[in-house]
């Protein structure tokens, strides 16, 4: 995506459907005939969407994992620091590193790390606050976050050519299609 | 291509009985422009039984606010707390409002991972409750310290005096437990409302509340790229809050566990404390849900399908508490420890038996009414038997912090608890800083969420579970 070309011009051409199934099947279309630039918008998740535009690693989970044992590790070390080295004291002749008690900490210091990794390190790979999208241009668009599907090819992508993208999409099961400006 | 556009009308509210999740005519815009325009419609147009309601729990919220000041002035003695009763009021509210938080995180997350089609629409509401009711339990500990302004002392930090509190305690486990709790309840709360506040964006007629919403939605566009990232962080979110809704109340039951008190002193705390918890919660979902949905008009979409299975969760974990119950009561007796055999029986018989008696008839006898699918069908039945089970619970906890505390080893130090009237203020002003907060939030954020319910919508016109009908075409 050109985040930052300047925000002039075409953004891309958007194509509205009425059906999850039919934005699928123009996704599906759309990438098989080369088109790689382009995003989908639903208002709900629709299973293999994101397959079809040809988005495929998210890195989710694998930030989450960093995260846990981030949070893992550094919560026993804090433990451990406690008990053993900066505030040693016997209690009842138990071991100062007694580990098995270290655990619920342990625990849920995991949980909370990968928790805040896997909803703020989700929004921040999705660019996300985000208050403007040339997408919001278009009138139409405010019904995907409702009861309408879009797909946006984007002029970014070297097959983009404005009249005949227009015409590949209206082959398309369209409902219409617009020009979204940036 | 482009036509003239037919709109279909949202359906009449009409319960589909207990087989269905959803009322009959809807499609994906129909149910966002239900659940939406409860938000939408004028302050004036609200329900009069919400006002009522919001009004009982604001004056109880005052009461909180005296009952708190004044205890912030002369402090914990204007409690009925003595020695040996140090946890009074205060720990028995703390284990009751968490447990009541648990069903809602079971809700958003286990029926999640068990894919359970009655979990959506009433998923939101839930962990609504959930935030709220922690927000009360967080109070009580705090409020029982003392000295309140120094709770961050509770916390590991590099203090002048180079003191740290000891990890090896369950009471510095429980602060962790529950502030990640409340913590991870907040996000997977928040996260859920992101992609609904942008359909509150989308569809407004309001420039302020357009803007609102706008900000609150951080932007969301629905981008396939973005669900993509999105769902996966909300199934692990859900496969983190698993565990951790089992941790939390198992750690809050080591508080008692770990000790060496006769009443105490068990290994069977811990999963009965989650199944309390549990059942706890869903009565509370419940009580909470019947006048709701009754209110404002919901029965199409939290129908007799949510409620049958609420019900039937509430008789299950029901059950494990009362095998709980009859497992504390053999072990007191066939450990042969004198303690532990005459902490049951002062339990049943001791001055405190009226409590033991009003907890087995609350928590154990009646709740059985539930075999009965006529009863599990009645709303007021249903109401009834889910608020007795909170009293039930809450007599559960107070069952075991007083009269597990007031007689232990020597006779010596044996004592009464008589809770005050600030015990009480405080206790029922909880109630008013929940049912407050609850009211405003299913008045004035989306109560369920319109995208999981579109999604489940779509999913079920896909296996044939729901039938939406086509829209007759323009100018038939």
């Amino acid at each position: 995506m050109n985040d930052n070309a300047p925000r002039t011009g075409l953004y891309g051409l958007m194509a509205e459907f009425t059906t999850p199934e039919q934005l699928l099947d123009a996704a599906n279309k759309t990438y098989a005939a080369g088109y790689r630039q382009m995003d989908a918008y639903s208002p709900m998740p629709v299973e293999g969407l994101a397959d079809a535009i040809g988005f495929r690693k998210h890195y989710v989970s694998q930030a989450v994992l960093a995260a846990g044992l981030t949070g893992c590790v550094g919560g026993f070390s804090l433990l451990y620091w406690i008990a053993k080295i900066a505030y040693a004291h016997n209690v009842a002749g138990r071991p100062f590193n007694s580990w098995p008690a270290f655990i619920p900490i342990t625990f849920e210091c995991t949980v909370l790390l990968s928790a805040l990794m896997a909803v703020f390190g989700m929004f921040a790979m999705n660019g996300l606050p985000q208050p403007y999208h040339p997408v919001f241009n278009v009138p139409e668009f405010a019904r995907a976050t409702k009861d309408r599907f879009f797909l946006c090819v984007e002029a970014a992508d070297p097959l983009f050519d404005k009249e005949r993208t227009r015409e590949f999409l209206s082959t398309l099961t369209a409902y219409e299609v617009a020009d979204v400006e940036n | 291509m482009k036509t003239e556009e037919v709109v279909r009308p949202i359906p009449p509210d009409i319960d589909p009985g207990p087989d269905h999740v959803l009322g009959p005519g809807h499609d994906i815009a129909t149910v966002t422009d239900r659940i939406s325009g409860v938000i939408y419609q004028p302050l004036a147009k609200t329900p009069k039984p919400w006002f009522f309601a919001f009004a009982a729990a604001f004056a109880l919220l005052q009461l909180l606010l005296i009952a708190a000041a004044w205890l912030f002035y002369k402090g914990v003695g204007v409690w009925g707390i003595v020695i040996p009763i140090a946890w009074g009021f205060a720990i028995v509210n703390f284990v009751w409002w968490i447990g009541i938080g648990h069903a809602g995180t079971l809700i958003s997350a286990i029926l999640l991972l068990l894919k359970q089609d009655w979990r959506t629409s009433i998923n939101r509401f839930s962990e609504a409750m959930t935030l709220f009711a922690v927000a009360c339990a967080g109070m009580f500990p705090i409020l029982h310290l003392g000295r309140p302004w120094l709770a961050y002392w509770l916390l590991p930090y590099p203090n002048s005096m180079w003191l740290w509190p000891q990890p090896r305690s369950p009471l510095l486990w429980d602060v962790f437990a529950v502030s990640t709790y409340a913590t991870v309840s907040l996000l997977f709360w928040l996260t859920g409302l992101v992609p609904d506040f942008a359909t509150m964006r989308d569809t407004s007629k309001h420039q302020w509340q357009r803007v609102l919403f706008g900000m609150l939605s951080l932007g969301w566009r629905g981008s396939a790229k973005h669900w993509s990232r999105y769902q996966m962080a909300y199934l692990i979110l859900a496969g983190l809050s698993t565990p951790l809704v089992v941790s939390v109340h198992t750690v809050v039951s080591f508080d008692f566990a770990i000790s060496i008190l006769p009443g105490w002193h068990t290994t069977i705390f811990p999963p009965y404390f989650v199944a309390g918890a549990i059942y706890s919660g869903f009565a509370m979902v419940i009580t909470l849900a019947i006048p709701t949905r009754k209110w404002f008009h919901m029965e199409g979409l939290i129908t007799m399908r949510h409620l049958e299975a609420a019900a039937k969760v509430m008789l299950g974990t029901g059950l494990i508490v009362a095998y709980g119950y009859a497992m504390e009561a053999f072990i007191s007796w066939y450990s042969g420890n004198p303690y532990e055999s005459f902490m049951y029986w002062n339990r049943m018989t001791g001055p405190y038996w009226w409590s033991y008696v009003m907890l087995i008839s609350c928590n154990i006898a009646i709740p059985q009414l539930l075999w009965i699918r006529k009863v599990r069908l009645n709303l007021t039945a249903l109401f009834i038997i889910s608020i007795i089970v909170n009293v039930g619970m809450w007599l559960e906890r107070f069952v075991i912090v007083i009269t597990s505390l007031h007689r232990d080893f020597l006779p010596s130090s044996w004592g009464m608890y008589y809770p005050t009237i600030w015990d009480w203020a405080t206790f029922i002003g909880t109630i008013g800083l929940f049912t407050t907060l609850m009211w405003l939030f299913v008045r004035f954020v989306p109560m369920l969420a319109m995208f999981e319910v579109r999604e489940d919508l779509h999913h079920m016109q896909h296996t044939g579970a729901y039938e939406v009908k086509p829209l007759p075409a323009h100018g038939d």
